[in-house]
């Protein structure tokens, strides 16, 4: 303990340690969390890869089908390190894969942001709409488009423009709901206020209910980004011509039962997912991070 | 000075040119059935700042909303001699994703004021409501008492003539609703809008008006009428004097006969 400065009774250094400590400890808990914040996500990831490991070990040793669940390392060496001689190569198979899934899944989710937003706009207009509407989102919700999608191959023909349909129809829903939430979540108040001034439909909706209504067209936006992965995969299940995306893939490596390949391909599928989840997560902060909490 | 009259307001005469806002015999009911307002008698001269105090529920925001013309009296007439009304939410009701010039630009936008000069208003209300320098933040980083102010602000650039306010200080704590009243009284003089005040603070009422109008629980009717004498403008003093006190006393009274 240094000597105390003159300028201080023995009282006011006794609180200056006390302080000093107390702010110490509080440095010492900021950076425990901190540390926390990094270290636990990175805990847990080992421990799955732990646990992938012994499932593949129990595949591999005991039930001698190593296809079904292979090594985590195997599926890496199938990407990076692809086997010579197979032309083209898996590596560059899962990139023409990824870029056709892409295009399939931006495609789908752009026009599912255009209906979604027009749907929600007129059913915000009054509740007759509302109501006229709004079965049919959730009916839209509720088909099995699993079941539907050999019908929507023979009708629209198995490639693009029925890989899109599908997109369409499974990431519509949340950006339709979350659209009409965010609309409608303009208070009373703020409603009288435009009313008051003699703001007409279009001015309210432009100045008022779009902008209220950005936090959640995002948040749809971002589960719609990932669900529309899964739209352009499930299409490429049902239909094979055209470029094959990551579907294709997935259940021509199953077939052949190129297990590494299989895993890899859904990787990069879901990769895709988090990524779309990402990308609009960001850019609605971007758009309303400013003024709306938005995370 | 500014000449601020003080005449005591004719007992319910016929409109004159002075008469901004003139209630007779209003009732409003409900399609629910609930009959908010019943026989309503109330005049709003220029140079007037009328404050009604009731109990809650007691139909006093009804009467704002006939005012503005947001909702249509069941029966009665309800003229407003004026498209010049200035309303204050009891929140703030700002759009959060525009800052304070943008929110306070926002009602002469709307009524398609153009850019130049709704901008030059917005600036001269903002420093009229001392909120100079906080011209580019957000709502959220403002205190309940500057949201107001802000509110306040936005109303002013519609230059009123009337001006009806919704119990716009009830969220705020003591002190600030005290500054708020100060600043209020000095743009009432200033300014000289005539003023309709919504509160259940019964000091408040006192505080700020020419007269002060007690209304009764549902349904709302007007069981006593009290003139205010304090000059205006009014020092901020006169809270603790003993005329003030008696004066806050009888309406208080008032209220309490009337809520039965």
């Amino acid at each position: 303990m240094a000597q105390s400065p003159m300028s201080m009774t023995s009282g006011e250094v006794s609180i200056a340690v006390v302080r000093a400590r107390t702010v110490r400890a509080a440095e010492r808990g900021r950076r425990g969390a901190k540390a926390a914040l990094w270290i636990l996500p990175i805990v847990v990831f080992i421990i799955l890869i732990g646990l992938w490991y012994l499932a593949a070990l129990y595949y591999d040793k005991v039930v001698q089908l190593s296809f079904l669940v292979p090594y985590p390392h195997q599926v890496l060496a199938v990407v990076f390190f692809p086997k010579a001689g197979l032309s083209p190569s898996f590596s560059s198979q899962l990139l023409d894969g990824l870029l056709n899934s892409t295009e399939v899944a931006l495609t789908g989710l752009a026009v599912a942001i255009v209906i979604g937003v027009v749907w929600a706009v007129l059913m915000s207009q009054a509740k007759w709409i509302e109501r006229s509407l709004y079965p049919y989102a959730v009916i839209l919700q509720c088909l099995p488009i699993l079941a539907l999608a050999p019908l929507i191959g023979s009708l629209f023909g198995f490639n693009f423009l029925s890989r899109v349909i599908v997109t369409v129809m499974i990431s519509l829903f949340p950006l339709v709901a979350n659209t009409l939430f965010g609309l409608q979540s303009v208070d009373r108040a703020q409603r009288e206020l435009f009313q008051l001034q003699g703001a007409g439909r279009w001015t309210t909706l432009t100045k008022l209910q779009v902008p209220a209504a950005l936090p959640s067209i995002f948040i749809g936006l971002r589960t719609a980004a990932g669900l529309s992965v899964i739209g352009a995969i499930v299409g490429d299940q049902f239909f094979q011509r055209g470029t094959p995306g990551l579907g294709v893939l997935i259940q021509v490596a199953t077939l052949r039962l190129n297990g590494p390949g299989a895993y890899a391909a859904i990787l990069t599928a879901c990769l895709l997912g988090v990524a779309a989840f990402l990308l609009f997560g960001w850019l609605g902060r971007l758009a309303v991070g400013k003024w709306y909490d938005f995370s | 000075m500014l000449p601020v009259s003080t005449t005591a307001p004719a007992p319910t005469t016929t409109t004159t040119a002075g008469t901004l806002l003139d209630f007779t015999d209003v009732a409003m009911q409900f399609p629910n059935g609930t009959i908010a307002l019943q026989h309503v008698d109330l005049t709003v001269n220029r140079g007037e700042f009328v404050t009604v105090v009731g109990p809650s529920g007691c139909g006093k925001s009804t009467l704002l909303r006939i005012a503005s013309g947001l909702e249509v009296a069941s029966e009665g007439s309800a003229e407003v001699d004026t498209n010049r009304i200035g309303y204050v939410f009891q929140d703030a009701t700002l759009l959060p994703w525009r800052t304070v010039e943008d929110n306070v630009e926002l009602l002469a936008e709307l009524s398609g004021v153009k850019k130049s000069t709704r901008q030059a208003k917005a600036r001269e209300a903002i420093d009229l409501v001392g909120l100079a320098g906080f011209e580019k933040n957000l709502p959220k980083q403002l205190s309940g008492g500057m949201r107001m102010r802000t509110s306040l602000a936005r109303s002013l650039t519609l230059d009123p003539e009337l001006f009806l306010f919704d119990e716009p200080f009830g969220a705020l704590d003591e002190i600030t609703r005290e500054r708020l009243n100060d600043e209020l009284l000095r743009l009432f003089v200033e300014k000289q809008f005539a003023g309709l005040f919504i509160t259940h603070s019964v000091s408040e009422a006192v505080y700020l008006s020419t007269k002060v109008i007690v209304m009764s629980g549902r349904p709302g009717t007007i069981v006593g009428t009290f003139d205010v004498p304090f000059p205006m403008p009014r020092d901020p003093e006169i809270r603790f004097t003993a005329e003030f006190a008696q004066l806050v006393g009888e309406v208080s009274h008032a209220l309490r006969e009337g809520h039965h």
